[in-house]
């Protein structure tokens, strides 16, 4: 098989060489628990300390306050049902936006389910949340906010730092899912004003299976895990020492390449927005054109599904192509038979959800590369709706979309 | 995830587009959905027989290679025959489906039997 063109980076990245040479000694020779006193494991512990220093580095905060998980889902858990549980006293209700990942929205409704009360503010027609909308939410029983930093599926950036200052303002716990952010993008716990902040080891060029929550002092919180004092007993567990020397190897490296990542995959991204715009017809570009991660693209193509698209690409019959990885918010990869709840909640019609395409790159991808996978993503267009029996050529019918002014549907009609 | 012959048929459909001047037009399926299906016949008057069946298909993989399965099927077929075919058979014609797909997926042979209909209502039989 030809090699594949791998456009899947916001689900998982490719573990950097780098990151996998740092963590081998910590598989098969250093592999003692860090728990241990004897000298294979205070040669881990001292690894761990310096992934944490390293780790807190890259986001502008203190190591003492960095909290090894196994990744983002454990993270936002932790941070959601903890702050909620040790504040419950206090009171018990939270506000999020319709437009969060599952880890955040599924914690959230389990607490529904327990007596919180949840706010779930709408977002706007390129997935912004308004800092106003959030101010007027708050009430006097509200003990946390949590929103995500960069979306993963539109990669939209939030005015994080603006509800950041509301929250201190109040007096609110804030917590930021950074999963998409953390390694890709400036972010400072600081300037953020981040409580709390989610990270995912794979999604920056890191392993699987290793995360982190940042606690900032004085954040009431009870644990997830309960079981050893591991992380100052606060998240109980044997520390997946590979992993976190991994992370860390991850986030010493995205210090130094960030800079040249972020320059390189914006000057694609726009590039690919060009591009799609200039040679495919009936295309509608979702999430914010600018305040947007760098390696992310999104849009949706009138008259054909998703799905099928995904496969056609992956599967080229062509002898001699290359398969190109791409992801889409169609209800046929969903698992629950709906279409993606962000695309939704931007106010698109289900039928462009379901026709929605997600090209999300990485910090290696060449010029050479995007222009092959742009090229078989029209070929896969063409004869996608050549078999549709809905798609006519130059006649959007988006008309349930009001939402935004960034519809253009009117215009072929 | 799905079989080879669904990913055969997704690959290379057979019989897509339409016939021309159809004598029974079937369409299922709802694009908010994901999923819409039009499938187009000619009859054989005499033998009472379908002549030729063409489809267009809106969907996902198992939508389009289910419909390029029930037009194999059903080509050449008395229309008694053709209506006996069903989601199953299509599916299992596939070497099966995955079971997320066995309905939402699988209205090939709805949009078959719609087009019969169709054929009989303008035939007054």
């Amino acid at each position: 098989m030809q090699k594949a063109i791998f456009l899947d980076n916001a689900a998982t990245t490719r573990t950097g060489a780098g990151v996998v040479k740092a963590m081998q000694p910590w598989l098969e020779q250093n592999f003692g628990s860090p728990a241990t006193l004897y000298s294979l494991g205070s040669q881990a512990k001292q690894a761990i300390e310096d992934a944490r220093q390293s780790l807190a580095g890259l986001i502008g905060a203190e190591a003492k306050d960095i909290f090894f998980t196994s990744g983002a889902t454990e993270s936002n858990n932790w941070a959601i049902k903890g702050v909620a549980e040790a504040l419950a006293e206090k009171g018990r209700h939270i506000i999020t936006n319709q437009a969060e990942h599952h880890s955040i929205l599924m914690p959230l409704r389990y607490l529904e389910k327990k007596g919180w009360d949840i706010s779930y503010l709408p977002v706007d027609g390129d997935g912004l949340v308004d800092p106003d909308a959030i101010s007027a939410a708050i009430r006097p029983d509200t003990v946390l906010i949590t929103t995500v930093h960069a979306n993963h599926e539109i990669g939209t950036i939030q005015p994080v730092a603006e509800i950041g200052r509301i929250a201190a303002e109040k007096k609110i716990a804030f917590h930021v899912n950074a999963a998409q952010t953390v390694g890709h993008i400036p972010v400072d716990v600081n300037s953020l004003g981040a409580h709390l902040l989610s990270i995912s080891g794979h999604k920056f060029y890191g392993p699987k299976g290793v995360g982190a929550l940042y606690l900032k002092r004085g954040v009431r919180i009870t644990p997830l895990f309960h079981g050893g004092s591991q992380e100052k007993k606060r998240r109980a567990g044997t520390h997946n020492v590979p992993g976190i020397v991994g992370i860390g190897e991850a986030a010493r490296i995205a210090r130094n390449s960030m800079d040249a990542e972020i320059e390189k995959l914006s000057g694609l991204r726009d590039y690919i927005f060009a591009w799609v715009e200039k040679n495919i017809e009936d295309i509608r570009i979702n999430g914010h054109r600018t305040r947007r991660l760098p390696n992310n693209v999104n849009f949706s193509l009138e008259g054909i599904e998703g799905e099928s698209i995904m496969l056609s690409l992956s599967y080229p019959t062509a002898e001699g192509a290359r398969p190109v990885f791409i992801s889409t918010g169609s209800a046929c990869v969903s698992g629950n038979l709906e279409p993606s709840h962000i695309l939704l909640a931007l106010g698109l019609p289900a039928e462009l959800a379901h026709g929605s395409v997600r090209i999300s790159m990485a910090k290696e991808d060449t010029r050479e590369d995007i222009d092959y996978a742009l090229e078989a993503i029209a070929a896969v267009a063409e004869r996608l709706r050549n078999m549709s029996p809905v798609y006519k050529r130059g006649d959007k019918k988006c008309t349930a979309f009001d939402k935004s002014a960034g519809c253009d549907c009117e215009a072929a009609s | 995830m799905y079989s080879e012959k669904v990913m055969d048929h997704f690959q290379n459909p057979r019989n897509m587009g339409e016939v021309e001047n159809p004598d029974g037009v079937g369409e299922v399926g709802n694009p908010q959905c994901g999923d819409v299906m039009r499938i187009t016949i000619k009859v054989d008057e005499k033998e009472d027989r379908i002549e030729d069946v063409k489809f267009k298909t809106l969907g996902c993989g198992a939508a389009i290679a289910t419909s390029s399965m029930v037009t194999e099927l059903a080509k050449g077929k008395r229309l008694d025959e053709a209506e006996e075919i069903s989601k199953k058979v299509v599916a299992d014609a596939l070497g099966g489906l995955p079971p997320q797909k066995m309905h939402c997926s699988n209205l090939a042979s709805d949009g078959l039997k719609k087009a019969i209909e169709d054929y009989r209502s303008r035939h007054g039989n």
